[in-house]
Protein backbone atom coordinates (compact mmCIF):
# COMPACT_ATOMS: atom_id res chain seq x y z
CA UNK A 1 0.00 0.00 0.00
CA UNK A 2 0.86 3.70 -0.55
CA UNK A 3 0.41 6.86 0.67
CA UNK A 4 -0.57 10.35 -0.28
CA UNK A 5 0.98 13.17 1.95
CA UNK A 6 -1.15 16.08 0.84
CA UNK A 7 0.31 20.36 1.01
CA UNK A 8 3.73 19.17 1.10
CA UNK A 9 5.78 22.21 0.78
CA UNK A 10 8.56 22.40 -2.08
CA UNK A 11 12.05 23.43 -1.13
CA UNK A 12 13.22 24.60 -4.69
CA UNK A 13 12.95 28.15 -5.40
CA UNK A 14 11.21 31.33 -3.27
CA UNK A 15 7.64 30.21 -4.37
CA UNK A 16 7.98 27.42 -2.19
CA UNK A 17 4.66 26.05 -3.53
CA UNK A 18 2.62 24.02 -0.69
CA UNK A 19 0.47 22.32 -2.67
CA UNK A 20 2.64 19.67 -3.73
CA UNK A 21 1.18 15.60 -3.69
CA UNK A 22 3.99 12.96 -2.40
CA UNK A 23 2.90 9.26 -2.44
CA UNK A 24 5.71 7.19 -0.24
CA UNK A 25 5.46 3.61 0.93
CA UNK A 26 3.90 2.85 3.39
CA UNK A 27 6.30 2.63 5.61
CA UNK A 28 7.66 5.53 5.05
CA UNK A 29 10.85 4.80 3.42
CA UNK A 30 10.81 5.17 -0.47
CA UNK A 31 9.27 8.40 -2.01
CA UNK A 32 7.23 6.92 -5.12
CA UNK A 33 5.34 10.25 -6.90
CA UNK A 34 5.33 14.17 -7.12
CA UNK A 35 2.38 15.62 -8.08
CA UNK A 36 1.68 19.39 -8.83
CA UNK A 37 5.45 19.88 -9.29
CA UNK A 38 6.88 21.85 -11.34
CA UNK A 39 9.58 19.42 -13.26
CA UNK A 40 12.55 21.39 -11.46
CA UNK A 41 10.67 20.82 -7.85
CA UNK A 42 9.74 17.03 -8.88
CA UNK A 43 13.24 16.29 -9.67
CA UNK A 44 14.41 17.44 -6.66
CA UNK A 45 12.33 15.16 -4.22
CA UNK A 46 12.91 12.44 -7.07
CA UNK A 47 16.78 12.98 -6.31
CA UNK A 48 16.53 12.14 -3.03
CA UNK A 49 16.36 8.55 -3.63
CA UNK A 50 18.98 7.71 -5.89
CA UNK A 51 20.83 4.74 -5.79
CA UNK A 52 24.46 6.39 -6.04
CA UNK A 53 23.52 8.69 -2.65
CA UNK A 54 26.35 9.27 -0.37
CA UNK A 55 25.54 8.17 3.03
CA UNK A 56 28.70 8.95 4.87
CA UNK A 57 31.07 11.85 5.19
CA UNK A 58 34.15 11.76 3.16
CA UNK A 59 38.06 13.21 3.81
CA UNK A 60 39.80 13.82 1.25
CA UNK A 61 43.07 12.50 0.67
CA UNK A 62 46.46 13.26 -1.05
CA UNK A 63 46.30 11.53 -3.77
CA UNK A 64 42.77 12.74 -4.36
CA UNK A 65 40.63 9.72 -3.48
CA UNK A 66 38.27 9.81 -0.91
CA UNK A 67 38.49 8.02 2.34
CA UNK A 68 34.78 7.60 4.35
CA UNK A 69 34.69 8.28 7.94
CA UNK A 70 32.29 8.49 10.53
CA UNK A 71 30.29 11.42 12.01
CA UNK A 72 32.12 11.97 14.76
CA UNK A 73 35.63 12.25 12.83
CA UNK A 74 33.65 14.85 10.97
CA UNK A 75 32.18 16.58 13.95
CA UNK A 76 35.85 16.94 15.42
CA UNK A 77 37.39 17.58 12.17
CA UNK A 78 34.82 20.44 11.45
CA UNK A 79 35.21 21.49 15.26
CA UNK A 80 38.90 21.57 15.66
CA UNK A 81 39.05 23.92 11.61
CA UNK A 82 36.69 26.42 12.78
CA UNK A 83 38.20 26.61 16.41
CA UNK A 84 41.29 27.17 15.43
CA UNK A 85 40.67 29.71 12.17
CA UNK A 86 41.37 33.17 12.78
CA UNK A 87 38.37 34.45 10.52
CA UNK A 88 36.46 31.45 9.02
CA UNK A 89 34.16 32.23 6.42
CA UNK A 90 30.48 30.23 7.08
CA UNK A 91 29.00 30.42 3.57
CA UNK A 92 25.52 29.26 1.98
CA UNK A 93 22.22 28.75 4.21
CA UNK A 94 20.09 29.05 1.58
CA UNK A 95 18.97 25.31 1.51
CA UNK A 96 18.42 24.70 4.74
CA UNK A 97 15.80 25.61 7.63
CA UNK A 98 15.73 28.65 9.95
CA UNK A 99 16.76 26.39 13.10
CA UNK A 100 19.50 24.90 11.55
CA UNK A 101 20.69 28.95 10.44
CA UNK A 102 20.21 29.78 14.33
CA UNK A 103 22.62 26.99 15.07
CA UNK A 104 24.74 28.14 12.60
CA UNK A 105 25.08 31.95 14.23
CA UNK A 106 25.99 30.59 17.23
CA UNK A 107 28.89 28.77 15.83
CA UNK A 108 29.76 31.89 14.03
CA UNK A 109 29.65 33.84 17.07
CA UNK A 110 31.93 31.70 19.11
CA UNK A 111 34.54 31.65 16.41
CA UNK A 112 34.04 34.73 14.84
CA UNK A 113 33.15 34.12 11.50
CA UNK A 114 31.96 35.98 8.70
CA UNK A 115 28.01 34.62 7.41
CA UNK A 116 27.39 35.05 4.57
CA UNK A 117 24.48 33.54 2.40
CA UNK A 118 23.82 33.48 -1.58
CA UNK A 119 22.60 36.43 -1.45
CA UNK A 120 25.78 37.73 -1.78
CA UNK A 121 25.88 36.34 -5.31
CA UNK A 122 21.74 36.76 -6.00
CA UNK A 123 19.92 39.73 -4.62
CA UNK A 124 22.42 41.04 -2.04
CA UNK A 125 22.19 44.19 -3.96
CA UNK A 126 18.52 44.47 -3.93
CA UNK A 127 19.17 44.24 -0.05
CA UNK A 128 21.67 46.91 -0.15
CA UNK A 129 18.94 49.35 -2.12
CA UNK A 130 16.18 48.63 0.03
CA UNK A 131 18.53 49.47 3.22
CA UNK A 132 18.99 52.40 1.18
CA UNK A 133 15.80 53.54 -0.02
CA UNK A 134 13.22 51.51 1.44
CA UNK A 135 10.86 49.39 -0.53
CA UNK A 136 6.81 49.08 -1.36
CA UNK A 137 6.15 45.42 -0.88
CA UNK A 138 3.30 42.93 -0.63
CA UNK A 139 2.40 39.26 -0.54
CA UNK A 140 1.84 37.00 -3.43
CA UNK A 141 -1.80 36.65 -2.17
CA UNK A 142 -2.24 40.32 -2.87
CA UNK A 143 -0.39 39.73 -5.98
CA UNK A 144 -2.56 36.92 -6.89
CA UNK A 145 -6.27 38.72 -6.02
CA UNK A 146 -5.31 42.34 -6.82
CA UNK A 147 -2.49 42.99 -9.34
CA UNK A 148 -3.84 43.75 -13.10
CA UNK A 149 -0.43 45.02 -14.09
CA UNK A 150 2.82 42.87 -14.04
CA UNK A 151 6.15 43.73 -14.68
CA UNK A 152 8.83 40.97 -14.83
CA UNK A 153 12.18 43.06 -14.72
CA UNK A 154 15.12 41.37 -15.68
CA UNK A 155 14.03 37.69 -14.65
CA UNK A 156 11.85 34.66 -16.38
CA UNK A 157 9.98 32.48 -13.94
CA UNK A 158 9.41 30.59 -17.23
CA UNK A 159 12.87 28.90 -16.42
CA UNK A 160 13.65 30.06 -12.93
CA UNK A 161 10.54 30.10 -11.10
CA UNK A 162 8.63 27.47 -13.05
CA UNK A 163 5.15 27.70 -11.31
CA UNK A 164 5.21 31.88 -10.27
CA UNK A 165 3.27 32.56 -12.92
CA UNK A 166 0.30 30.04 -12.24
CA UNK A 167 0.20 30.19 -8.37
CA UNK A 168 0.04 34.08 -8.71
CA UNK A 169 1.46 36.46 -11.22
CA UNK A 170 -0.25 35.89 -14.42
CA UNK A 171 -2.84 33.07 -15.11
CA UNK A 172 -4.68 32.44 -11.72
CA UNK A 173 -8.08 34.35 -10.82
CA UNK A 174 -8.09 36.27 -7.36
CA UNK A 175 -10.90 38.06 -5.58
CA UNK A 176 -10.38 41.24 -7.51
CA UNK A 177 -8.95 39.53 -10.51
CA UNK A 178 -11.59 37.39 -11.75
CA UNK A 179 -10.70 37.52 -15.18
CA UNK A 180 -6.89 35.81 -14.67
CA UNK A 181 -4.60 36.16 -17.55
CA UNK A 182 -7.36 38.13 -19.56
CA UNK A 183 -7.69 41.17 -16.97
CA UNK A 184 -4.05 41.48 -16.49
CA UNK A 185 -1.40 43.07 -18.47
CA UNK A 186 1.96 41.79 -18.77
CA UNK A 187 5.30 43.84 -19.73
CA UNK A 188 8.66 41.74 -19.63
CA UNK A 189 11.47 43.51 -19.86
CA UNK A 190 14.46 41.69 -20.61
CA UNK A 191 17.01 41.25 -23.70
CA UNK A 192 16.30 38.60 -24.88
CA UNK A 193 12.91 37.59 -26.16
CA UNK A 194 12.40 35.08 -23.27
CA UNK A 195 9.93 32.04 -22.93
CA UNK A 196 8.17 34.46 -20.24
CA UNK A 197 8.21 37.39 -22.84
CA UNK A 198 6.79 35.27 -25.44
CA UNK A 199 3.57 35.12 -22.99
CA UNK A 200 3.42 39.23 -22.27
CA UNK A 201 1.85 41.56 -23.57
CA UNK A 202 4.36 43.89 -24.13
CA UNK A 203 8.52 42.56 -24.40
CA UNK A 204 11.11 45.78 -24.29
CA UNK A 205 13.91 44.20 -25.47
CA UNK A 206 16.23 46.36 -23.56
CA UNK A 207 19.99 46.41 -24.23
CA UNK A 208 21.80 44.54 -21.58
CA UNK A 209 22.99 46.71 -19.24
CA UNK A 210 20.87 49.55 -19.81
CA UNK A 211 18.34 49.20 -17.17
CA UNK A 212 18.95 52.34 -15.09
CA UNK A 213 18.69 54.46 -18.62
CA UNK A 214 15.42 52.49 -19.03
CA UNK A 215 13.93 52.74 -15.50
CA UNK A 216 14.84 56.54 -15.51
CA UNK A 217 13.33 56.98 -18.67
CA UNK A 218 10.05 55.38 -17.38
CA UNK A 219 9.59 58.28 -14.55
CA UNK A 220 10.47 60.85 -17.22
CA UNK A 221 7.52 59.10 -19.06
CA UNK A 222 5.14 59.03 -16.36
CA UNK A 223 5.23 62.41 -16.16
CA UNK A 224 4.37 63.43 -19.71
CA UNK A 225 8.17 65.22 -20.27
CA UNK A 226 10.07 64.62 -23.56
CA UNK A 227 12.48 61.74 -24.18
CA UNK A 228 15.56 61.19 -26.49
CA UNK A 229 14.24 59.35 -29.67
CA UNK A 230 15.67 55.89 -28.41
CA UNK A 231 16.71 54.88 -24.73
CA UNK A 232 18.13 51.59 -23.99
CA UNK A 233 17.26 50.26 -27.40
CA UNK A 234 13.90 51.17 -26.91
CA UNK A 235 12.24 53.71 -29.47
CA UNK A 236 10.46 56.59 -27.12
CA UNK A 237 6.87 55.67 -28.26
CA UNK A 238 6.96 52.05 -26.89
CA UNK A 239 7.98 53.72 -23.54
CA UNK A 240 5.24 56.10 -23.40
CA UNK A 241 2.75 53.16 -23.81
CA UNK A 242 4.20 51.56 -21.30
CA UNK A 243 4.00 54.15 -19.00
CA UNK A 244 0.75 54.48 -19.70
CA UNK A 245 -0.11 50.92 -19.12
CA UNK A 246 1.54 51.16 -15.62
CA UNK A 247 -0.28 54.28 -14.69
CA UNK A 248 -3.92 53.00 -15.68
CA UNK A 249 -3.65 49.76 -13.91
CA UNK A 250 -5.20 49.49 -10.06
CA UNK A 251 -2.51 47.35 -8.61
CA UNK A 252 0.70 47.52 -10.21
CA UNK A 253 3.71 44.44 -9.12
CA UNK A 254 7.09 44.55 -10.40
CA UNK A 255 9.20 41.55 -10.41
CA UNK A 256 12.95 41.86 -10.57
CA UNK A 257 15.53 39.27 -10.82
CA UNK A 258 19.50 38.82 -11.67
CA UNK A 259 19.22 40.74 -14.73
CA UNK A 260 19.03 43.97 -12.78
CA UNK A 261 20.89 42.70 -9.75
CA UNK A 262 23.98 41.14 -11.92
CA UNK A 263 24.60 43.74 -14.59
CA UNK A 264 26.48 46.61 -14.04
CA UNK A 265 25.07 49.51 -11.91
CA UNK A 266 23.75 47.16 -9.21
CA UNK A 267 22.40 48.14 -6.24
CA UNK A 268 21.57 51.55 -8.14
CA UNK A 269 19.23 49.26 -10.79
CA UNK A 270 16.83 48.80 -8.05
CA UNK A 271 17.38 52.09 -6.20
CA UNK A 272 15.73 53.26 -9.48
CA UNK A 273 13.29 50.49 -9.87
CA UNK A 274 11.98 50.78 -6.18
CA UNK A 275 12.09 54.67 -7.42
CA UNK A 276 9.78 53.87 -10.33
CA UNK A 277 7.57 52.16 -7.92
CA UNK A 278 7.04 55.23 -5.53
CA UNK A 279 6.47 57.17 -8.25
CA UNK A 280 3.40 54.67 -9.54
CA UNK A 281 1.91 55.43 -6.16
CA UNK A 282 1.38 58.93 -7.54
CA UNK A 283 -1.35 56.75 -9.19
CA UNK A 284 -2.14 53.83 -8.56
CA UNK A 285 -1.15 51.33 -6.14
CA UNK A 286 2.22 49.95 -6.88
CA UNK A 287 4.86 47.35 -4.99
CA UNK A 288 8.10 45.84 -6.03
CA UNK A 289 9.22 42.16 -5.05
CA UNK A 290 12.59 40.75 -5.44
CA UNK A 291 12.57 36.81 -7.36
CA UNK A 292 14.43 35.25 -5.01
CA UNK A 293 15.63 32.03 -6.26
CA UNK A 294 16.93 29.15 -3.59
CA UNK A 295 14.05 28.47 -1.34
CA UNK A 296 14.69 29.71 1.71
CA UNK A 297 17.38 32.77 1.40
CA UNK A 298 15.29 35.11 2.34
CA UNK A 299 14.54 33.29 5.45
CA UNK A 300 18.79 32.94 6.06
CA UNK A 301 18.27 36.82 5.90
CA UNK A 302 15.51 37.23 8.63
CA UNK A 303 17.23 35.32 11.17
CA UNK A 304 20.57 37.52 10.94
CA UNK A 305 18.20 39.91 10.56
CA UNK A 306 16.91 39.32 14.04
CA UNK A 307 19.94 37.81 15.28
CA UNK A 308 22.37 40.84 14.33
CA UNK A 309 20.62 43.54 12.36
CA UNK A 310 21.96 42.84 8.95
CA UNK A 311 20.17 40.17 6.44
CA UNK A 312 23.72 39.04 4.38
CA UNK A 313 27.44 39.58 5.20
CA UNK A 314 27.63 39.72 9.12
CA UNK A 315 31.55 39.91 10.14
CA UNK A 316 31.70 38.38 13.75
CA UNK A 317 35.40 38.41 13.56
CA UNK A 318 35.79 41.67 16.10
CA UNK A 319 33.00 40.40 18.42
CA UNK A 320 30.33 42.10 16.84
CA UNK A 321 28.58 42.11 13.94
CA UNK A 322 29.53 44.42 11.21
CA UNK A 323 28.08 44.71 7.92
CA UNK A 324 30.04 46.13 4.47
CA UNK A 325 29.20 45.04 1.00
CA UNK A 326 32.11 44.80 -0.64
CA UNK A 327 34.50 44.55 2.19
CA UNK A 328 32.64 41.49 4.36
CA UNK A 329 31.33 39.78 1.53
CA UNK A 330 32.22 36.11 0.24
CA UNK A 331 33.63 36.81 -3.08
CA UNK A 332 35.44 39.91 -1.96
CA UNK A 333 36.86 38.40 0.82
CA UNK A 334 38.48 35.27 -1.00
CA UNK A 335 39.65 37.98 -3.84
CA UNK A 336 41.75 39.87 -1.06
CA UNK A 337 42.41 36.50 1.07
CA UNK A 338 41.29 37.46 4.00
CA UNK A 339 39.67 34.29 5.27
CA UNK A 340 41.33 31.45 6.79
CA UNK A 341 39.23 28.72 6.51
CA UNK A 342 35.70 28.14 4.16
CA UNK A 343 32.64 26.47 5.87
CA UNK A 344 29.69 25.79 3.18
CA UNK A 345 26.49 24.59 3.80
CA UNK A 346 23.45 24.58 1.80
CA UNK A 347 24.38 26.09 -1.52
CA UNK A 348 27.18 25.42 -4.03
CA UNK A 349 30.13 28.25 -4.38
CA UNK A 350 32.29 25.66 -6.31
CA UNK A 351 29.67 26.09 -9.28
CA UNK A 352 28.16 29.17 -8.44
CA UNK A 353 31.08 31.59 -7.72
CA UNK A 354 33.85 33.24 -9.97
CA UNK A 355 36.26 30.63 -10.79
CA UNK A 356 39.26 32.80 -9.01
CA UNK A 357 36.98 32.32 -5.50
CA UNK A 358 36.84 28.56 -6.23
CA UNK A 359 40.24 28.26 -6.50
CA UNK A 360 40.98 30.19 -3.20
CA UNK A 361 38.50 28.06 -1.76
CA UNK A 362 40.19 24.89 -2.74
CA UNK A 363 43.95 26.29 -1.40
CA UNK A 364 41.98 26.72 2.23
CA UNK A 365 41.00 24.44 5.14
CA UNK A 366 37.49 23.56 4.12
CA UNK A 367 34.14 21.30 4.96
CA UNK A 368 31.59 21.48 2.47
CA UNK A 369 27.88 20.15 4.29
CA UNK A 370 25.85 19.02 0.99
CA UNK A 371 23.60 15.55 0.31
CA UNK A 372 24.82 16.07 -3.54
CA UNK A 373 28.04 15.35 -5.19
CA UNK A 374 28.81 19.37 -6.48
CA UNK A 375 32.02 21.45 -7.71
CA UNK A 376 32.40 22.96 -4.29
CA UNK A 377 32.19 18.99 -2.58
CA UNK A 378 34.76 18.43 -5.44
CA UNK A 379 37.32 21.24 -4.01
CA UNK A 380 36.60 20.61 -0.34
CA UNK A 381 38.54 18.67 2.09
CA UNK A 382 35.66 17.33 3.87
CA UNK A 383 32.32 16.23 2.45
CA UNK A 384 29.38 15.41 4.99
CA UNK A 385 26.42 14.53 3.42
CA UNK A 386 23.12 14.97 5.41
CA UNK A 387 19.55 14.49 5.40
CA UNK A 388 17.41 16.80 2.31
CA UNK A 389 15.98 19.30 3.94
CA UNK A 390 12.38 19.79 3.14
CA UNK A 391 11.98 16.02 1.95
CA UNK A 392 13.65 14.15 4.73
CA UNK A 393 13.45 16.92 7.71
CA UNK A 394 10.73 19.92 7.88
CA UNK A 395 11.52 22.91 9.62
CA UNK A 396 10.61 26.60 8.53
CA UNK A 397 11.28 28.11 5.85
CA UNK A 398 10.68 32.08 4.37
CA UNK A 399 8.76 32.61 1.36
CA UNK A 400 10.03 35.45 -1.65
CA UNK A 401 7.72 37.78 0.07
CA UNK A 402 8.90 37.16 3.78
CA UNK A 403 6.24 35.05 4.18
CA UNK A 404 7.18 31.98 6.52
CA UNK A 405 5.54 28.47 5.90
CA UNK A 406 6.66 25.52 7.88
CA UNK A 407 7.92 22.97 5.59
CA UNK A 408 7.43 19.10 6.11
CA UNK A 409 9.06 16.14 6.46
CA UNK A 410 7.93 13.08 3.49
CA UNK A 411 9.88 10.07 3.79
CA UNK A 412 12.67 9.00 6.71
CA UNK A 413 16.58 9.58 5.59
CA UNK A 414 19.02 6.10 4.58
CA UNK A 415 19.38 5.20 8.12
CA UNK A 416 22.20 6.77 10.01
CA UNK A 417 22.35 10.29 8.35
CA UNK A 418 21.74 13.72 10.35
CA UNK A 419 20.42 16.42 9.49
CA UNK A 420 21.95 19.72 9.34
CA UNK A 421 20.68 21.09 12.67
CA UNK A 422 21.92 17.77 14.55
CA UNK A 423 25.01 18.02 13.05
CA UNK A 424 25.71 22.14 13.79
CA UNK A 425 24.70 21.03 17.04
CA UNK A 426 26.88 18.56 17.42
CA UNK A 427 29.70 20.44 16.56
CA UNK A 428 28.55 23.91 18.15
CA UNK A 429 29.19 21.43 21.74
CA UNK A 430 32.59 20.46 20.69
CA UNK A 431 33.81 23.79 20.26
CA UNK A 432 32.54 24.86 23.35
CA UNK A 433 34.72 22.51 24.61
CA UNK A 434 37.92 23.22 22.84
CA UNK A 435 37.40 26.76 23.67
CA UNK A 436 36.82 26.22 27.28
CA UNK A 437 33.39 28.23 27.38
CA UNK B 1 41.20 25.15 -39.92
CA UNK B 2 38.89 27.76 -39.60
CA UNK B 3 40.46 30.75 -37.41
CA UNK B 4 36.91 33.08 -37.22
CA UNK B 5 36.79 34.54 -34.35
CA UNK B 6 33.37 37.06 -32.88
CA UNK B 7 33.42 38.72 -29.80
CA UNK B 8 29.85 39.12 -28.11
CA UNK B 9 28.47 39.94 -25.04
CA UNK B 10 28.03 37.14 -22.24
CA UNK B 11 25.06 37.09 -19.65
CA UNK B 12 24.50 33.83 -17.63
CA UNK B 13 21.44 33.04 -15.87
CA UNK B 14 18.79 30.17 -15.11
CA UNK B 15 17.68 27.68 -17.20
CA UNK B 16 14.69 25.15 -16.77
CA UNK B 17 17.21 22.48 -18.53
CA UNK B 18 20.00 23.89 -15.23
CA UNK B 19 17.65 23.42 -12.96
CA UNK B 20 16.55 20.00 -13.04
CA UNK B 21 19.90 18.46 -14.38
CA UNK B 22 21.49 20.70 -11.30
CA UNK B 23 18.96 18.82 -8.91
CA UNK B 24 19.55 15.66 -10.76
CA UNK B 25 23.36 15.70 -9.81
CA UNK B 26 26.30 17.76 -11.06
CA UNK B 27 28.35 15.24 -11.69
CA UNK B 28 25.97 13.57 -14.41
CA UNK B 29 26.61 14.05 -18.26
CA UNK B 30 23.06 16.22 -17.79
CA UNK B 31 24.74 18.68 -16.33
CA UNK B 32 27.16 19.07 -18.87
CA UNK B 33 24.77 18.69 -21.35
CA UNK B 34 22.22 21.61 -20.24
CA UNK B 35 25.16 24.19 -18.78
CA UNK B 36 28.52 23.75 -20.66
CA UNK B 37 26.96 25.17 -23.92
CA UNK B 38 26.64 28.64 -25.18
CA UNK B 39 23.82 30.06 -26.87
CA UNK B 40 24.40 32.15 -29.64
CA UNK B 41 22.24 33.95 -32.47
CA UNK B 42 22.05 32.84 -35.52
CA UNK B 43 23.60 35.65 -37.02
CA UNK B 44 26.53 35.59 -34.62
CA UNK B 45 26.74 31.94 -36.04
CA UNK B 46 27.03 33.00 -39.63
CA UNK B 47 29.70 35.67 -38.67
CA UNK B 48 31.88 32.86 -37.23
CA UNK B 49 31.59 30.54 -39.90
CA UNK B 50 30.86 27.55 -37.26
CA UNK B 51 28.04 24.75 -37.50
CA UNK B 52 25.53 24.55 -34.87
CA UNK B 53 26.65 21.90 -31.84
CA UNK B 54 30.20 21.99 -32.84
CA UNK B 55 32.70 22.64 -29.54
CA UNK B 56 34.17 26.12 -28.99
CA UNK B 57 36.52 28.43 -26.81
CA UNK B 58 34.93 31.26 -24.88
CA UNK B 59 37.89 33.66 -24.31
CA UNK B 60 37.66 36.88 -21.50
CA UNK B 61 40.18 38.58 -19.69
CA UNK B 62 39.06 36.84 -16.65
CA UNK B 63 39.89 33.13 -17.94
CA UNK B 64 38.95 30.74 -20.56
CA UNK B 65 36.42 27.81 -21.00
CA UNK B 66 35.56 25.02 -24.01
CA UNK B 67 31.72 24.83 -24.77
CA UNK B 68 29.46 23.64 -27.00
CA UNK B 69 27.65 26.29 -29.20
CA UNK B 70 23.98 26.10 -29.87
CA UNK B 71 21.65 27.82 -31.84
CA UNK B 72 19.66 30.67 -29.08
CA UNK B 73 16.38 28.93 -27.93
CA UNK B 74 15.03 32.30 -26.39
CA UNK B 75 16.26 34.81 -29.28
CA UNK B 76 16.85 36.39 -31.63
CA UNK B 77 19.63 38.56 -29.93
CA UNK B 78 21.84 39.46 -32.15
CA UNK B 79 25.39 40.68 -30.21
CA UNK B 80 24.85 38.88 -26.99
CA UNK B 81 25.37 35.05 -25.96
CA UNK B 82 23.94 32.80 -23.30
CA UNK B 83 25.69 30.71 -20.86
CA UNK B 84 23.69 29.10 -18.24
CA UNK B 85 25.02 29.82 -14.60
CA UNK B 86 27.40 27.44 -13.52
CA UNK B 87 31.26 26.58 -13.45
CA UNK B 88 31.78 27.05 -17.44
CA UNK B 89 30.15 30.42 -17.32
CA UNK B 90 32.31 31.28 -14.04
CA UNK B 91 35.33 30.45 -15.46
CA UNK B 92 34.92 33.47 -18.02
CA UNK B 93 32.56 36.08 -16.00
CA UNK B 94 34.14 39.23 -14.59
CA UNK B 95 34.49 38.45 -10.94
CA UNK B 96 34.59 42.00 -10.19
CA UNK B 97 32.44 42.96 -7.45
CA UNK B 98 32.79 46.94 -7.95
CA UNK B 99 32.20 47.29 -3.81
CA UNK B 100 29.49 45.62 -4.04
CA UNK B 101 29.66 42.26 -3.25
CA UNK B 102 28.20 41.25 -6.54
CA UNK B 103 30.23 39.78 -8.91
CA UNK B 104 29.71 40.84 -12.84
CA UNK B 105 27.92 37.59 -13.85
CA UNK B 106 26.35 39.46 -16.84
CA UNK B 107 27.67 41.93 -19.46
CA UNK B 108 31.14 40.25 -20.00
CA UNK B 109 32.80 40.97 -23.42
CA UNK B 110 33.79 37.11 -24.78
CA UNK B 111 35.87 36.46 -27.72
CA UNK B 112 34.51 32.98 -29.26
CA UNK B 113 36.46 30.79 -31.50
CA UNK B 114 35.57 27.42 -32.80
CA UNK B 115 37.62 24.30 -30.99
CA UNK B 116 36.92 21.29 -32.61
CA UNK B 117 39.24 18.98 -31.24
CA UNK B 118 38.63 19.81 -27.71
CA UNK B 119 35.65 18.14 -25.50
CA UNK B 120 33.55 19.78 -23.05
CA UNK B 121 35.02 18.76 -19.13
CA UNK B 122 31.97 17.35 -16.83
CA UNK B 123 31.49 19.61 -14.00
CA UNK B 124 33.58 18.58 -10.89
CA UNK B 125 36.22 17.73 -13.76
CA UNK B 126 36.31 20.96 -14.93
CA UNK B 127 36.40 22.53 -11.49
CA UNK B 128 39.51 20.06 -9.88
CA UNK B 129 41.40 20.49 -13.63
CA UNK B 130 41.03 24.63 -13.34
CA UNK B 131 41.71 24.87 -9.66
CA UNK B 132 45.35 22.43 -10.49
CA UNK B 133 46.33 24.95 -13.32
CA UNK B 134 45.70 22.21 -15.77
CA UNK B 135 43.68 23.81 -18.17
Amino acid sequence: MTKTIPDVVCPFCGTLCDDLEVVVSDDGKQLLEVYNACAIGAEKFLHSQAEDRLTRPRLAQEDGSWKEIGYEEAIEYTAQMLANSKKPLMYGWSSTNCEAQGVGSEIGEITGAVMDNTATVCHGTSLIAVQDIGIPHCTLGEVKNRADRVVFWGCNPAHAHPRHMSRYSIFPRGFFTGKGHKGRKVIVIDPRKTDTANVADVHLQIEQGRDYELLDALRVAFKGLPLPDVVAGIPKEQIYEAAEVLKSGRFVIIFFGMGVTQSLGKNHNIDEAIAVTRDLNEYTKAAIMPMRGHYNVTGSGAVWGWQFGFPFAVDLSRGFARYNPGETTSNDLLRRDEVDSVFVLGSDPGAHFPFSSVKKISELPSVCIDPHQTPTTAVCKLHVPVAFVGVEVGGCAYRMDNVPIETRKVVDAPEGMMTDEEFLEKVLGRIKEIKGE
Amino acid sequence: MNTLAITVNLITGRTIQQGVSMEGGKEKPAYTAACGIIEIDPSDFAKLGAYRNTTVRVTSEHGSVVVKAIEATQGPHPGVAYIPMGPWANQVINPNTYSTGMPTFKGTPVEITEAKNETVLDSLELVRKACRGEI
